[in-house]
Parts: C-alpha cells; structure tokens; sequence
C-alpha cells in the first residue's frame, strides 16, 4: 500500500513579470511525491521544473495553488514561520554548492544546526559525524577551497542532511560534477538520503544518473508531461530510449 | 550565527583588511583635526584660565576677547572695588611689545602686569626662580615655550633683552598654557609693565576680582556691570567669549570642518565600496542561509556584526594613532603644548564611525534582504 504523499501540489500557477511583460511559468501543475523514493524533476532548461521545485521548497510563493508538505500547507504560514519550517524540515543542496569559503567543511555542515541555535562546539561536533558518515570525515578541517568539486558538493549534502530533515531538494547536483564524481554524489544521495519518512526531489537534466530514480517527473513548457517509474531491471541505455 | 558571521568577515583578508583600514583612516583623520580644532580653540582662553585667584574679569563694554580690549582709567579699578560682593580686584595689563634678544633679533611679545603685591595673573607653576625675584628691577618672568623660542639652546635665566627700548632681565620661568598665537609671553610687576608698554593714559587693560565667599561669582559680574557700565565676566564666561570670537572671527573652523568632512567621506566612500563588494562577494551564501532557513532578523544581526566589528577594530586603531599623535607631539614639540584628547572628541568620532558602518551596512544589507532566496536556484 502506497503511504501519505510527503508533498502535495495543487493547480500551481506561478507568474512572473507585470502587464504585458508577465510570463507564466506554471500552468496549473497538480503532483505527489511520496516519501522513501528518489524523485526526479527533468526537463529542458525554462521548462519551469526549477520555479516548481522553489515552490515546493517553500522559497518562492506561488501565484495561484496549494502546496502541502507533511501536512502543512506551507503557504499558509507567516513569511517568518515559513522560514522556520523550511530550517526545520528541509535540506537543500545546490548547483553550486553554495558554501560559505571562509567556514571549514565541518563549519560549512553545522549552518543549518547553528541557524536552529545549537551550540558551535556541539553543531560542528554533530557535522563532523555526518561528514563521517558521507565517509569525508577527513576532510572536515578543510576550506572549501581545498577541495573538488565533487568533495564540496559532499559537504553540501552533509549540510541539507545534519539536521535530520523530512525533505530534501537538490537542484542539480551533477551539473558542476564529471560523469564519476555525479554518480557517487547521487549514488550518495540513494544511499544517505533515502529514508521512509523522508522525500528526495532531485531537479537534474544530467541523464547519466537517470538509472538511480525511482521516480522521474518529467515537465515542458510549465505542464507535467510524464510521470513514470524507470524499471531498474532494464538495462540503462533501454531505460533512456523508453 | 554571530562567528558565521565574523568568519566570513575576516576570512577574506583584503576586504576585511581594506574596511578596518577605511575606518582607521577616517577616524584617525576626523580625531586629530578635532582634537587640533578643540585645543586650538582652547588656547583662546589659555591666559585666562592661567589666572586662578580670580573669578571675575572686568573690561572695557565693547571688548571680546583677551587680546582685544581697550585699556581702562585706573579709577575703574576702585569703582570695581566698590561693588558690593567683591572680595577684592586687582589690576592687569596685557599688551603687546617688541624685544630685542641678545642676539639682535626682534620678537613680538605679550608683556602681563600683575598687581605689584599679590601677583595675582601669574601662572601656579614657577620652573624657574622664585616670587621675591619679580619684585627686582626691571625683573621679568618668561614663559617656558617662549623661553625655547627666544633663547633656543641657552639658560634663559639671567638673559638680558631690550623690551620696548628698555633693558629687562629674566628671572624666572613659569609653565604657562600656550596663546593662541604662540606669542612669547613676558610677566612682570604691574608698575614695571607700565614702563615697558607704550605709554598712553588709560594702560590697565583688566579689573581682575574675585567674589566675596558665598557671592555667586556671575551675580557679582552682574553687579559689577550694573553699577559701573563695564564689562564683567566670570572666569568661564569670558573663555567662553574669547572661544566663540576666535571661532567667528578665523577661517580655523571652517579648514577644520572641511578636513573633517573629508575624513569622513573618504571613510564612507572606502567603507560602503569595500562592504558593498563584500556583500556582493557573498550574496549567494546570505542567498543560501535565507533559503536555509536564517531569518531575516538573523542576517540583520550578521551584518550588523560585521559592522559593529570592523567599526570597534578600526575605531580603536585611529583613536589610538590618533592620541599618539598628540601625546607624542606634545611630549616633543612645543606646538602642541598641553593638547589633549577630549572626552568629547572620542564620543564624536564614535557617532562618525557608528554612522560610516551603520549606514553603509544598512545600504549593504538591503541588497542581501531584497535576495529572494530562490535566486540561489537560478
């Protein structure tokens, strides 16, 4: 039996611009994701998948829908109780990692915790075991400077994962990465991040990891357009002709 | 977040060196020009305040200043005397001179008449000589910075000079805040001054009194003035006057304001630049901690960290080079004799500083409030 979708979204329209220069982005898209599952949002560059995911991260408010994520409807919340659910419920880990250059990898993962007013000593501690865990303890004392591409987006992982959150949003974690360093990252991500009451949206285009969804979305032109579940027995190149 | 904030602060070192730097320039340059200005304005009332038995100078209606009034008959002196509520007054001359040192040069200097018993108008502190030497004739008492001045490398004391075309000798030195002007100032007995000084019928240029105990001393100015159309000011009052007049009469303040200004313009101007690409160094990282989940009060408060930071470190350095300018100076220069840094002078600068990184980081700041974290997906 399928469980409770972790996230709801209902008739979302999303508008940007004024007058005669508005430009919808959104047309209404209606989608669940479910929790324990690795879900893909693919689509080609302005198919809108990064303003859904946005939305659906709680960080940019729709013009028109409802979005509910683990029983909240986000958008009904006060702008600052917003922030708080996002810093208590959500992960996020960007293109571009996005790490503070003057913190250490270890100090970079404790942000969220420190946000939440954990302690340093006691935040960096907690990082550092989830760098362990990420199997980058070594590198916790190390600037973000120091390390490849692929080590910091290890970090940004460690980050979106340190407080425990229900939700994780990636948006595109392989583009800055080779195809090996973009495997290990999602194969990380399949590994750490999975759990059965935690949902994972992954927003890539990078069809070298597509074989480790196990759902993907797909979108164009602001409409949801496919919605399938890869068959991990077929080989990888049969899964991307399907 | 505070250290969060810190650390991406001082961990890019040219920004964070190039802000505390703008800083301690500004205040260094705002701190010195004012702490010049406030004790060149004080050296206006620098004679007066070396008079310490009297409260009460009285002049001439129309006078100013120290250095501008118009001599009294010496009647006016009894006319003082007889005010109700003066304890007593004394004459005082000051007037300007021209001496020839030893070495045939020509210096223009103050020569101050004291009353002939009491002395009263001399400075406390004698450094060289003793009271009973001014009571000699054709004795005089020298300040110790024009002392420096008229007889540089050699022992003032017993050195003749020709005062107004009469032979005078120094008998003593006396510490005295510098004038205004710097002029060499000479003290002798009142009826020694009047010889010295060119000779007209009116040459007492103050009544200094004193108020009799338990007299206000400004309620006995009052009277003063009400029974005798003179002017009379308290010690205060008239330092005040003579202030104002060197303030309203000079260029002094308006050179200052305008170096003053400019050290805080060219604090502003290297603050904000620096601080504005600093923030947008960082904008994506406050775009990432806004999405994470920091709220805006939260930022308000990391960039108002930074500010507070950088503005307490650089406010310390220029204070800092800016009172070893002074102390040093006046340590080892005659020019800056007596300058101290006010009280007053620190607060404002204070207010400077906490204005330059305030409001350059509030400018700074709204950028990073009006990041909308989404952006940090485009």
């Amino acid at each position: 039996m399928r469980p409770d979708p972790a996230i709801s979204v209902r008739g979302i329209v999303k508008d940007f611009g004024n007058g005669d220069t508005r430009v919808r982005a959104l047309h209404g898209i209606d989608v669940d994701v479910y929790p324990g599952e690795l879900t893909y949002l693919v689509g080609e560059s302005g198919s809108g998948k990064t303003t859904l995911i946005s939305i659906i991260a709680g960080i940019l408010y729709p013009t028109e829908g409802h979005v509910r994520v683990f029983g909240s409807e986000i958008y009904d919340l006060s702008k600052n109780a917003l922030v708080l659910f996002r810093l208590s419920n959500i992960g996020f880990i960007f293109q571009q990692y996005n790490l503070i250059p003057t913190l250490t990898a270890a100090e970079n993962a404790s942000v969220p915790l420190v946000a939440a007013g954990v302690s340093r000593a006691e935040a960096v501690d907690r990082a550092r075991s989830t760098l362990d865990a990420l199997n980058i303890g070594q590198l916790a004392e190390r600037l973000p400077r120091q390390l490849s591409g692929g080590q910091q987006q290890r970090v940004a992982i460690a980050r979106a994962l340190v407080h425990d959150p229900r939700l994780i949003v990636c948006d595109e974690p392989t583009a800055a990465l080779d195809a090996s360093s973009g495997r290990r990252v999602m194969d990380l991500l399949r590994e750490v991040a999975i759990q059965a009451d935690r949902a994972v949206i992954i927003v890539t285009h990078d069809n070298r990891v597509f074989d480790l969804a196990d759902r993907i979305l797909e979108i164009e032109d602001g409409r949801m357009v496919g919605d399938r579940r890869p068959d991990k027995t077929r080989p990888l190149q049969q899964e991307l002709q399907h | 977040m505070g250290w969060i904030a810190l650390r991406m602060l001082t961990g890019d070192k040219v920004k964070y060196y190039g802000l505390i730097f703008g800083i301690a320039f500004s205040t260094l340059l705002i701190a010195q020009q004012s702490t010049l200005f406030v004790n060149l304005m004080l050296r206006a009332s620098a004679a007066i305040w070396d008079v310490t038995d009297a409260d009460i100078w009285v002049m001439d209606s129309r006078a100013e200043f120290i250095d501008g009034t118009k001599p009294l008959p010496s009647t006016d002196l009894y006319r003082v005397r007889g005010v109700p509520g003066v304890a007593w007054a004394v004459p005082h001359l000051r007037q300007g001179a021209t001496v020839r040192t030893a070495a045939g040069e020509l210096e223009q200097v103050s020569v101050v008449g004291l009353d002939d018993s009491s002395l009263i108008g001399l400075p406390r502190r004698i450094l060289r000589g003793n009271l009973g030497h001014l009571s000699a004739p054709d004795s005089l008492f020298i300040d110790d910075v024009g002392s420096r001045k008229l007889f540089p490398n050699l022992d003032p004391v017993g050195q003749e000079i020709e005062l107004n075309d009469r032979r005078a000798v120094i008998r003593g030195v006396v510490d005295a805040n510098p004038s205004f002007t710097s002029g060499v100032l000479l003290y002798t007995q009142y009826s020694n001054a009047l010889n010295y000084v060119p000779g007209t019928r009116n040459r007492m240029t103050f009544v200094l009194a004193r108020a009799a105990d338990g007299q206000d001393p400004a309620a006995t100015a009052r009277r003063i003035e009400a029974a005798t159309g003179l002017k009379a000011r308290t010690q205060r009052e008239f330092a005040t006057d003579s202030i104002y007049y060197v303030a309203a009469n000079t260029g002094i303040p308006i050179n200052f304001g305008l170096t003053v200004l400019l050290g805080f313009v060219v604090g502003v101007a290297i603050v904000g630049l620096t601080f504005s690409l600093f923030i947008r160094d960082n904008i994506k990282q406050f775009g990432a901690l806004k999405a994470i989940g920091v709220t805006n009060s939260k930022i308000r408060g990391m960039v108002a960290l930074q500010a507070g930071w950088i503005g307490f470190i650089g406010y310390g350095i220029g204070i800092g080079l800016a009172t070893a300018f002074i102390v040093i100076g006046g340590n080892n220069s005659d020019t800056f004799k007596g300058f101290y840094v006010p009280w007053q002078v620190l607060v404002g600068v204070g207010v400077a500083v906490l204005l330059m990184v305030f409001g350059t980081g509030f400018l700074a700041l709204v950028k990073v409030l009006r990041t909308e974290p989404a952006e940090v997906f485009r």
